[in-house]
């Protein structure tokens, strides 16, 4: 079978690191291949490659066996290959039918509406959407933006299809029917990439494999020969445990209780306690109203009704610097727009929420600065080549660290993680998870907003559901089941696809 | 979702009909014929300006030098007029155009060629073209008598009331629509500024387009330059100083976003009539002349806090019952 | 577990390529290429007397530096200068003393500023549209006050103030000494509290700084209200100069202070710049201004280069790294 599209001993180098090292693949008509790895493997290289940002160094891309130069993405488009990215990459002011025919709409002299709205209707028709083509984009949820991509990819009549983490923020329910498209277009005989991390997925979805490590091949095959740990081994070098041993922690007394939080919106009638050494799991779907929860009781917003008491004592928050005094810590969900400030260096961001420990009269004091960043930076193993190296160079999980770091350095009583493991690695992921133990085991008291059921089951002591801005279901640990949890947390009574 | 944005402008419509009632019931001359069409007639130049800024907007840019291009335009015009030979006001307003979209050209080339903040280039070129009009003219202003009879009269020349400037005002108004909302590269323009990275990733050149906005808004500044200096029959270095603050002014209250990929040309249109009928209102209000600056700047904010109330946003709608309202 | 340095090892053709470097280095080319063109440039009184042209507006630079570092702008300066030179001549005219005028024309300032920090917080406007408004409106009340008059009855002890010298040897002015003072205070505040950090966060990534804890709105309002403060500051000593005061004080000031902060190094974008940049950098203009017109050149040519000049200190470095780029 002539594959798709091919990529022969391919190198690609930056100031400073190579970022791939003559790797060698191919994609097969009518297959979904996974492409696996940490980080900084090089997989967001091969991406940029393919849609035409990049240009390689060495090495060829063959598209059918016949080689191609992509000087822009517009050849990429042209060659057949379309790209759907984490985040979509859409322009929210303009509708559907404008963003699939950006760059190429039909017509003449003049655009011709009606051909772009009919051709729309209809690509949107094929893949089952349930939203019109005069729609603007900012009213579409992410999952129905990521179905304009594919419809924008299906517009340029795309032999291969490039998915890079499609399903980050999708819900259960979602993901099903994307798989569903997905397969629709395999069996069109479209040749598929599909990049993720989530192994539930590949081994759901991909009928081949490839896996890179720090920018070199390290293996490839069927995906029905290779188990979970055979892959993880690929990815780290070493073999790692996804989920450390929950670790057992007396828990101590109540330290945060929320009655009848309320807003006008986006959730109502929050009620539940919190104890020392206790990992509260809110587990839900995508809008379901957790994290606006959680920036209300961070004082990013403000609620209508309801009671926060901190040891029994109530508190009147009304910006985060109230909560911070309060002793709490808000570690984001977006941690390049929420979580760090890109352009600064880790000591900056991790003393950012802290400063006021190390004002020494009137000034700051940069010892003082620097001795509190290294001893953060080492409990939490970040890896950067120096302490003012600018937090936009690191990668995802160093990056998250460093998040972590500045709030740790607040010695905070009630830590809100949102979302922490979020497009990271194996390997980073397997420390978050560890240090959160941890923080447990030494008093905090933690809250664990995720929407992945391994995690929110393998770390929590007690589950929250929550479905609509309403706490729908609690869960004690051992008294739970997965089924349980997903069907409160799609409304009792819609099961899962 | 374009009923709503519609639902806005037919808002700025109603507001300025009803400017008008107001001031008419104080001063009925105001709302006579021709005092209507002498609004128009006087508003020309704001509505060719926003529409061209309208367009520099949309692709996240500014263009603060468009006075000190209407002016130094309109004296190297006037210059020819003055000592080339006497040639009818179309040749003048194509000259006109061409000189402009040069100016404009430079300022594209250094913000889409090498990157430069917009808003350094056109404070720069702002200096600097301003200044070119005291070293090329040698300080001196040319005079009505100094012009040419062609190049005076074209802007006289009335139709229906309406003088030159106004029905190139809607030619140009007419043909930006038409550009912004039927072909590509208009439609590319709201790309450029509503996702730069997105539009080129859809294969749209940036740095083409925004070159050619400010060619555009240029061009439309060099026109501008000509029709005011025959006009008013004067050209020199102070023409229309400050002139850009008002421009911009009009069309962020007619709904264009100075953050790009938000705008129209109506809206434009719009703003600049807002603007013109308020500093026209004024002196048939007894308003001293000294008023006019105080009453634009209220205004201005009013209309800009105004806009802004409308376009707040509440939290993300997650409740089933705060779906349903 | 390695050991992470904590500072990249100190190179020096990364210091000798910072902006602030660079700026010495012009301003050095300034004093050497002046002075072999004329004798007149070193005279020690005739550089005091070229601070007075720029240090009105060098002391509205200081604040503005920090507005444009936390992304915003501040387009009414000129127009707030105006409206307090004008309340302190009409405090003149009414008789009050000289500790009281001073007062008036910084209280009407703070008031400006205050003034334009609410509209922006509150309104959740861009910084460039509402001080658009605020200038016409500013400039528009000054107009209303005074119509076409002047205001010129000023008490001998005001003028003084803007007219003598405060230090004898060296020859320094009040305003440069106050512009000075002001410099080193706020070289203090940005670069060295812990409230100078927080403004570069904002300017950084301002979502990230809120989630920080870091009160942005405020901090944004008395960043607005110090430009007023400033203004009020520089307005007074316009009049005390000049001793009458006209509707058209300060015009066009703001695109001189905007070009002042701009060329020290400070990013329009956010984040990132300095007070030494923006101090070495009204220097560099100031004194080649003052080259300039010793040479006799004309007052608008001088206009035109510093226009050339601001659009080539940030084109160059662009361009430079654009041919490197293809080189490499």
């Amino acid at each position: 079978m002539t594959p798709a599209l091919s990529i022969r001993n391919v190198t690609k180098r930056f100031p400073g690191v190579t970022a791939l090292d003559c790797v060698s693949f191919d994609l097969l008509p009518g297959t979904v291949t996974a492409l696996v790895g940490e980080n900084g493997a090089g997989k967001s290289t091969i991406v940029k490659i393919l849609t035409g940002i990049y240009t390689p160094d060495d090495g060829q891309v063959l598209v059918e066996d016949a080689p191609a130069r992509f000087a822009s993405p517009k050849d990429a488009w042209g060659a057949g290959i379309a790209a759907i990215h984490q985040e979509t990459v859409m322009f929210d002011e303009l509708s559907v039918a404008e963003n699939v025919f950006m760059g190429h709409m039909p017509g003449g002299r003049l655009i011709d509406r009606a051909a772009m709205v009919a051709r729309t209707e209809a690509l949107l028709t094929r893949i089952d959407a349930d939203f019109g083509a005069s729609v603007l984009l900012k009213n579409l949820s992410v999952a129905q933006k990521h179905m304009v991509e594919v419809a924008r990819a299906l517009s340029h009549k795309a032999r291969v299809v490039i998915m890079d983490e499609p399903t980050a923020a999708l819900s259960r329910h979602e993901i099903g029917e994307l798989f569903t498209l997905v397969a629709r277009l395999r069996a069109e005989g479209r040749a598929i990439l599909f990049i993720s991390h989530k192994f539930d997925e590949i081994f759901r979805i991909s009928d081949r494999w490839v896996c890179l490590r720090d920018g070199k091949l390290a293996g490839q095959g069927l995906t029905a020969e290779v188990t979970e740990p055979e892959l993880v081994r690929l990815m780290v070098g070493r073999p790692v445990d996804q989920v450390f041993p929950k670790r057992q922690i007396s828990l101590g007394e109540v330290v945060l209780e929320v009655d009848g939080l309320s807003n006008a919106t986006e959730f109502a009638d929050l009620s539940f306690d919190l104890r020392r050494g206790e990992i509260l799991g809110f587990y839900g779907l995508v809008g379901a109203g957790r994290s606006e929860a959680m920036q209300c009781l961070f004082g990013l917003t403000r609620p209508t009704r309801g009671t926060v008491r901190r040891d029994g004592r109530p508190l009147t928050i009304r910006k985060p610097a109230d909560a911070i005094a309060a002793g709490f810590a808000y570690v984001p969900e977006d941690r390049q727009h929420q979580g760090a400030a890109l352009s600064l260096g880790i000591r900056e961001n991790t003393t950012l929420a802290s400063l006021a420990a190390h004002v020494k009269g009137w000034f700051l004091s940069a010892g003082s600065e620097r001795r509190e960043t290294r001893m953060l930076g080492e409990r939490l193993d970040v890896r950067a080549a120096t302490w003012e190296t600018a937090v936009g160079n690191l990668s995802g999980g160093n990056q998250q660290k460093v998040v972590i770091a500045k709030w740790l350095a607040t010695r905070p009583r009630v830590v809100i993680l949102d979302e922490p493991t979020k497009g990271i690695d194996v390997g980073s992921k397997a420390a978050v998870h560890d240090f959160i133990g941890e923080l447990a085991e030494e008093g905090l008291a933690v809250i664990l907003v995720t929407s992945e059921l391994p995690e929110a089951m393998g770390l929590a002591d007690r589950l929250l559901v929550m479905h609509e801005g309403r706490i729908v279901a609690r869960f004690t640990r051992g008294d739970w089941s997965a089924e349980a949890i997903v069907a409160a947390a799609t409304g009792a009574g819609d099961k899962a696809a | 979702m374009t009923w709503v944005l519609r639902h806005r402008e037919m808002a700025l419509a109603l507001l300025i009909a009803a400017m008008v009632v107001a001031v008419a019931t104080y001063a009925p001359a105001f709302a006579a014929p021709a005092s209507l069409l002498g609004v128009l007639n006087d508003t020309a130049f704001l509505f060719m300006l926003a529409v061209g800024q309208t367009m520099v907007l949309l692709t996240r840019g500014i263009d603060l030098s468009v006075a000190a291009n209407l002016a130094l335009t309109g004296m190297l015009v006037a210059l020819v007029g003055q000592y080339g030979p006497d040639l009818p006001g179309p040749v003048y307003l194509v000259l006109a155009a061409v000189i402009g979209a040069g100016l404009g050209l430079v300022i594209g080339g250094l913000i889409g060629g090498l990157g430069i903040p917009p808003i350094v280039v056109s404070l720069g070129a702002l200096a600097i073209y301003r200044g070119l009009i005291v070293v090329i003219g040698g300080g001196d202003q040319v005079n009505a008598s100094e012009m040419g009879a062609g190049f005076q009269a074209f802007p006289k020349v009335a139709l229906f009331g309406l003088t030159s400037p106004v029905w190139i005002a809607v030619a140009i108004a007419l043909a930006a629509q038409v550009f912004l909302t039927r072909s590509r590269t208009g439609r590319s323009l709201y790309a450029v500024g509503g996702n730069p990275v997105a539009a080129r990733y859809c294969g749209v050149s940036v740095e083409r387009i925004e070159v050619l906005v400010y060619v555009l808004s240029g061009a439309i500044a060099g026109i501008c330059g000509y029709l005011w200096v025959a006009r008013y029959g004067v050209a020199y270095s102070e023409i229309a100083l400050g002139y850009e603050l008002t421009v911009i002014a009009a069309c962020v209250i007619g709904g264009v976003s100075i953050g790009g990929g938000v705008g129209t040309v109506p809206g434009a249109l719009l703003g600049a009539l807002f603007l013109g009928v308020v500093v026209n209102a004024l002196p048939t209000m007894q308003v001293s002349p000294f008023w006019q600056m105080a009453v634009a700047g209220a205004v201005i904010l009013g209309a800009v806090v105004l806009n802004a109330r409308a376009e707040a946003q509440s939290g993300k709608l997650i409740l089933p019952e705060a779906r349903r309202t | 577990m390695s050991t992470i340095p904590d500072r990249p090892p100190f190179r020096l053709s990364q210091l000798l390529l910072t902006w602030e470097v660079i700026l010495c280095g012009l301003l050095v080319a300034v004093f050497v290429l002046n002075a072999l063109a004329t004798p007149w440039f070193l005279d020690v009184y005739n550089l005091a007397d070229a601070t007075y042209n720029f240090s009105e507006k060098a002391i509205i630079a200081l604040p503005m530096a920090l507005l444009i570092l936390t992304r915003e702008i501040d387009l009414s300066v000129g127009a707030m200068a105006a409206l307090a030179a004008l309340a302190v001549g009409m405090a003149a005219a009414a008789g009050l003393p000289v500790p009281v005028l001073v007062l008036v024309g910084l209280a009407t300032g703070l008031a400006c500023g205050m003034f334009n920090g609410l509209l922006v917080t509150q309104i959740g406007v861009p910084s460039i549209v509402i001080t658009i408004g605020t200038m016409s409106l500013f400039r528009g009340v000054a107009q209303v006050t005074l119509g076409d008059q002047a205001l010129t009855s000023f008490p001998p002890g005001f003028t003084t103030l803007g007219q003598s010298y405060l230090v004898k040897w060296p020859p320094l002015p009040l305003s440069f000494v106050l512009f000075l003072a002001l410099a080193v205070a706020f070289t203090l505040f940005l670069h060295r509290t812990a409230a100078g950090r927080r403004l570069f966060a904002i300017g950084a990534n301002p979502t990230a700084a809120l989630f920080s804890g870091i009160d942005v709105a405020r901090m944004r309002f008395w960043l607005f209200a110090a430009s007023g403060l400033a203004s009020g500051l520089a307005g007074t000593l316009l009049a005390a100069r000049f001793g009458v005061v006209r509707p058209n004080a300060a015009l066009g000031w703001e695109l001189d202070v905007i070009t002042m902060v701009i060329f020290g190094g400070v990013a329009i974008a956010g984040g990132a710049g300095s007070i030494p940049g923006v101090v070495l950098s009204v220097f560099v203009l100031g004194f080649a201004t003052f080259g300039l017109a010793l040479l006799n050149v004309s007052g608008i040519v001088i206009t035109v280069l510093l226009g050339l000049l601001l659009i080539v200190s940030i084109a160059a470095p662009l361009v430079i790294r654009r041919l490197a780029g293809v080189r490499g």
